[in-house]
């Protein structure tokens, strides 16, 4: 009969095998699923991840792609750091809710100025604002040992609370009639996050991004800190032998985490968003969780992730409105992938065993 | 050719071949596309949106091809499924929520030969860009009148979404309707800074309840005060957007639905017709978006003529909900004897009327 048994080392191969295993196996489940749902599984499947790149619209939607990606990527490379070292930031939705209220806060505080200095320091402020939201469960967690998951989870409700508030109150557009949400910052260049090279969806967002990809890879395979935050996570003991202080990891990490997702949303709101508004945060901070994982924790891998779940975004509105598939159908097919991600990603640490009749 | 360049030339390209002539001619198919904040099963918003596109496919069956989007996030997301939409060759795009309003005025500068209909926002900054609303304070005026009559306790009870103009205009229209039949009545408001969170909109009726209130109306989108107030005897409630007949044996006396299909077969029939024109509409329970839903036996018959009354005096345009005199909660005159409350008035209304206590949220 078959058996589960713990393999000796982790295996490499399945390492990077699972993503790629885990989309084919979506594919062919998703496709049952929606052939089932009455609909061709082949052109569904060819509407989600072939015409947002190839198609005919690929002109305007490969470029849509980055901009989802964006901030999934940005966020993401943060979370995998501190879950690289066992500390568990639940809570980066918050992080980039403040983050986009402090950057956007300090440019409508000067509207309509017009200076060159105005956009950095809105970036400094939004990162500050992220940083600032994650301290709050880092410094309860050293101090008195509270649950970062928890602590980080329950202030994004308070950070919801908040942008309800900035968006009724002390950000609403006073010339927006009473109606909630902020000034476009569309109508104020000096503080726009706008498109470096549009048809690629190419704004500030994108280009931090990739450059924190590849920095985040060059801090954990060539820094002192990487060599810590790996050597926590995979043993806590030995860490603390080597002078790693947990406390102050805790706060470097959620540090880090916050301070990217407040730059992501702070990116957000002054370019594609482009105002606070009472709905503005979508989520990128839950899905950016799953993006860290699907890119194994891998700056690089992140990178693709992001991407690739940019592709099921964008792929699945379409798929839903040329289609008419429910909005449901494409969650559920979002969902299947982290499933089967992490269903595939037991052969990393185990193996399938025939084992010969009565040893069992 | 160079595909990079399509959306730009391609927009500008169809503004010059067919801008004038479209406005003009009719059109034998219309491509008629819908965006949604919520999910159309919400048996609410959303849901009355739906029925209004299923009216349209059956005003004009195969002259007409409906495309929806569910659950579209506001803002950025927006921008893109409205331009996939208007890239896949809608004809004319129905946004459906007020956060919608910047994404709609932004796509369509850049398909200017594609229709947009923006659902009660106030920017139309090209050409292409119509507005559409509906005078639900009229409905709300009419539950006043219930609510005046029915109250024992004299507490009245309003549960806010968010403290913009819309919600305002209706509570002070209940109010003023309910005052009319009883001088003694009072209200609460809550605010719940939610458009659709059954949990917290429950709070919010719980709240109202302690407080003694015995008939509760709602400006959020889910069926969960009716819920609530299912729990407490002797108090009544008003089904909101949607009829909500799921509680007619319960709480729920009569209700306002949103009607949006007269509308959206007008638009389309306009344009399958050639008689598109640019348009701020804002029609009421005279032009059926507003309907009243059946008040139900629990209502005494000489209350439930009395309302029926209203709504259809309303509709004759006999009776305005803010007729004079009418001052601010502050004590300043606002309209005078026997004037009505002009339109641009109730559309930034940010002010209570005399009477109401507690505060505007800033």
């Amino acid at each position: 009969m078959l058996r589960l048994e713990k393999r000796p080392t982790p295996s490499r191969f399945w390492l990077y095998a699972t993503p790629p295993v885990a989309v084919v196996l979506t594919m062919i489940v998703g496709g049952i699923l929606f052939a089932m749902m009455g609909k061709n599984p082949f052109e569904v499947i060819r509407t989600i991840f072939w015409d947002p790149v190839f198609g005919e619209f690929a002109f305007y939607l490969r470029g849509q792609l980055l901009v989802k990606a964006g901030p999934l990527i940005l966020i993401a490379i943060g979370l995998a750091l501190g879950f690289r070292a066992g500390i568990w930031n639940i809570g980066a939705e918050g992080q980039y809710i403040m983050g986009a209220i402090c950057g956007a806060a300090v440019g409508l505080a000067v509207f309509p100025t017009e200076n060159r200095l105005i956009f950095p320091v809105m970036v400094v402020a939004g990162a500050f604002g992220g940083w600032a939201w994650a301290m709050i469960p880092a410094i309860l967690k050293t101090r008195f040992n509270t649950n970062e998951i928890l602590v980080s989870l329950m202030l994004v409700y308070v950070a919801e609370t908040i942008l309800a508030k900035a968006s009724t109150g002390f950000l609403k557009n006073p010339e927006g009639m009473g109606f909630p949400g902020s000034r476009n910052f569309s109508s104020f260049p000096a503080a726009q996050n706008s498109y470096i090279y549009e048809p690629l969806g190419l704004h500030w967002g994108g280009v931090a991004a990739l450059v924190t990809g590849v920095l985040a890879y060059i801090l954990l395979t060539r820094h002192q800190a990487g060599f810590q935050i790996r050597l926590a996570g995979q043993a806590p003991r030995a860490a603390r032998f080597h002078g790693v202080s947990p406390a102050r990891l805790v706060v470097m990490c959620m540090g880090i985490s916050g301070a990217l997702a407040g730059l992501a949303g702070m990116f957000e709101v002054t370019g594609p968003a482009g105002q606070i508004s009472i709905d503005f945060n979508s989520g990128y901070g839950f899905t950016a969780i799953i993006v860290a994982f699907l890119g194994r924790l891998n700056p690089l891998g992140i990178v693709l992730a992001g991407f690739l779940m940019a592709l099921t975004y964008v792929g699945g509105e379409m798929a839903s409105t040329n289609l008419g598939l429910p909005d449901a159908a494409i969650q559920v097919f979002q969902g299947m992938l982290l499933f089967f991600l992490l269903a595939v990603d037991v052969l990393t640490n185990y193996r399938f065993r025939l084992s010969m009749g009565a040893k069992a | 050719m160079k595909r990079r360049n399509l959306l730009a030339t391609a927009a500008m390209g169809l503004g010059l071949v067919l801008g004038g002539g479209a406005f003009a001619q009719g059109m034998d198919h219309v491509k008629a596309c819908f965006v949604y904040v919520g999910p159309i099963g919400d048996g609410g918003w959303t849901f009355q949106h739906n029925e209004g596109a299923n009216a349209v496919k059956e005003a004009f069956g195969d002259k007409v091809e409906i495309q929806y989007q569910e659950s579209v996030p506001e803002g950025a997301d927006a921008e893109r499924v409205l331009t996939q939409m208007a890239l896949g060759g809608c004809n004319i795009i129905f946004t459906t929520s007020f956060g919608y309003m910047d994404a709609t005025n932004a796509v369509a500068a850049k398909f200017p030969d594609v229709k947009f209909e923006h659902a009660t926002g106030f920017k139309r900054d090209s050409a292409n860009v119509s507005t559409y609303n509906a005078r639900f304070y009229e409905g709300r005026a009419v539950q006043g009148l219930i609510a005046g009559r029915m109250t024992k306790s004299n507490k009245i009870g309003y549960i806010g979404s968010f403290p913009i103009p819309e919600v305002i205009m209706g509570i002070n229209s209940y109010y003023l309707n309910a005052k009319k039949v009883n001088p003694d009545v009072e209200l609460s408001v809550v605010w719940a800074f939610t458009w659709f969170d059954p949990a917290k909109e429950a709070d919010a009726a719980k709240a109202l309840i302690d407080q003694g209130v015995d008939v509760i109306a709602s400006h959020t989108d889910s069926t969960a005060p009716l819920a609530e107030a299912a729990k407490t005897e002797n108090v009544i409630g008003f089904g909101q957007a949607s009829d909500m007949a799921e509680y007619k044996d319960g709480p729920r006396v009569s209700s306002i639905i949103d009607n949006w299909g007269p509308y959206y077969v007008k638009r389309v029939g306009a344009l399958l017709d050639g008689t598109y024109e640019q348009a701020d509409a804002w029609e009421g329970i005279a032009g059926g978006e507003v309907l009243i839903g059946e008040i139900t036996d629990r209502i005494p018959a000489d209350v439930k003529a009395e309302a029926e009354a209203l709504r259809d005096a309303i509709a004759a345009g006999t009776v305005h909900p803010f007729t004079g005199p009418i001052k601010k909660q502050d004590g300043s005159d606002w309209l005078a004897d026997g004037a009505t409350a002009p339109d641009g008035d109730l559309l930034g209304m940010m002010f209570f009327v005399e009477g109401i206590t507690g505060d505007i949220p800033q």
